[in-house]
């Protein structure tokens, strides 16, 4: 067998995913024994064309990082599944939307005029919008579609593996890629590059009995170092987040944002951490209960921050 | 949105000490209310998940009941105070979400207060009947069942 064929594609993504596997530093070296990158517009010079020019089946594997945010995005979904034997839904953007996919708060319509006419730093006279099409003396411009929603990877074609992380831990990436290269593959599905514990119990902070009567923002308190930030007041995602980054962020005194997305079993980590937070409130009346809730502010946005499209309702109604 | 043969559907989650009891003494005594809510016994109305809730709307449901027993008055001691803690943050992430308040329902129904449940069952059902569909434009199963 001659060496791997991998490909690495960003769709609606900030670029961070790249950055995290150039995060393995040296041994992207010995990615390059191991396998030829035949795609991967941050790092190569391969172009749409040369992708059409494979065989089907041709890539070995594909990571996929972003959301699918328009018609753009999804053209090279399809391209990419059609080309790759194995495709991974790389970071928390393909595999639940990720912060794109908190644009499903808001429709199309509203984001368009919002960047485009009302935004204080935009200066739109004739209100021009976007078009899939213009035509200008060279000839006729395209540019992709616009989608009402932020879908996830999984959306629109079959994925055989999910990675999650903003950014996938480069440690879980090196990992996953001597797996790759070993062929041992797991069953189809899978996520891989994670811990099937939650990120509390590789958090070291010391966890005892939780009971908040007031909740803080982060740059509202400076945490105890030692003590679990959720019983400090601090809405951390911990229990409720899939394991395996290596609790970065908490050992950094910040709380976990949910990234490495839910837990086996759990279908919708916001409304699972609804059930946590709620739990650990110290309120006997409905009217106390109010109060202490009523402190944290923007709760779907921050339930969901990496997974809106992903979640059961998949976006907000009438937006 | 609104229409005049729109039937909404009702998931029920009761409580299997108070409310389901009450929904049971309300059949018995044969009180008359809609019949648009699908009962799920549960052991406690704290036993329902958030997630339930989502669930049952994304999957086709107009309104969904939690109910359980009043408060000082739970098998388990204090599972409902759990749920009534629950279900204020749940509304709130409801609301940005774009689900109307009225959809979503937290009632104290005790196994005696049959009467209560015919109530709400009818408040509700006609609430829902004003809001319309949760989805609209979604294809109705014929019968209303499915």
């Amino acid at each position: 067998m001659g060496k791997l064929k991998i490909a690495s594609y960003w769709a609606a993504a900030c670029g961070g995913c790249d950055v995290a596997i150039l995060d393995i530093h040296e041994k992207i070296v010995d990615v390059a024994n191991i396998a030829d990158i035949v795609f991967w517009p941050v790092a190569t010079d391969f172009k749409e064309k040369d992708v059409e020019g494979y065989p089907d089946g041709y890539i070995d594997v594909t990571l996929f990082h972003g959301a699918i945010r328009n018609s753009e995005n999804e053209h090279y979904a399809q391209l990419l599944r059609r080309k790759s034997k194995v495709l991974v839904a790389f970071g928390s953007c393909s595999m639940m939307g990720g912060i794109p996919g908190l644009a499903n708060f808001k429709s199309r319509d509203g984001i368009l005029s919002r960047v485009y006419l009302e935004s204080p730093s935009t200066q739109n006279r004739e209100g021009v919008l976007p078009q899939t099409r213009v035509e200008v003396p060279e000839g006729e411009l395209e540019l992709p579609y616009f989608y009402e929603d932020v879908k996830t990877l999984a959306d629109v074609v079959d994925v055989d593996y999910f990675m999650p992380g903003c950014p996938p831990a480069p440690h879980q990436i090196w990992a996953v890629l001597q797996v790759i290269a070993s062929g041992n593959l797991p069953p189809k599905g899978a996520v891989v590059g994670a811990s099937d514990k939650s990120l509390c119990d590789e958090c070291p902070r010391v966890k005892t009995e939780k009971k908040v009567k007031k909740f803080y923002r982060p740059h509202e308190i400076i945490p105890d170092p030692e003590k679990c930030l959720l019983e400090q007041g601090i809405v951390c995602m911990g229990p409720v987040t899939r394991g395996g980054c290596g609790a970065q962020c908490t050992r950094a005194n910040m709380p976990c944002r949910g990234c490495y997305g839910p837990l086996d079993g759990v279908v919708d980590q916001g409304a699972k951490f609804v059930s946590t937070l709620a739990s650990i409130v110290d309120a006997d009346t409905p009217e106390e209960a109010e109060e202490i809730i009523g402190k944290i502010v923007d709760p779907a946005g921050t339930f969901y921050r990496f997974g809106l499209p992903g979640s059961l309702l998949r976006r907000a109604r009438n937006a | 949105m609104a229409t005049a043969d729109f039937e909404p559907r009702i998931i029920g989650f009761l409580c299997n000490w108070c409310s389901y009891a009450g929904a049971d003494l309300a059949g018995v005594a044969r009180l008359q209310y809609p019949p648009n809510v699908r009962i799920i016994r549960v052991m406690c109305s704290g036993r329902v998940d958030p997630q339930f809730v989502f669930k049952a709307l994304a999957e086709g449901a107009d309104g969904v009941l939690v109910a359980g027993c009043h408060p000082g008055d739970c098998h388990y001691a204090d599972g409902n105070y759990k749920t009534m803690r629950r279900f204020h943050l749940m509304k709130k992430v409801l609301a940005q979400l774009g689900v109307e308040e009225e959809r979503v329902r937290l009632e104290w129904i005790s196994a005696a207060e049959a009467n209560l449940f015919a109530r709400i069952m009818q408040e509700f059902t006609e609430e829902l009947r004003r809001l319309g569909p949760f989805k609209p434009g979604r294809k109705l199963a014929a019968g209303g069942e499915g």
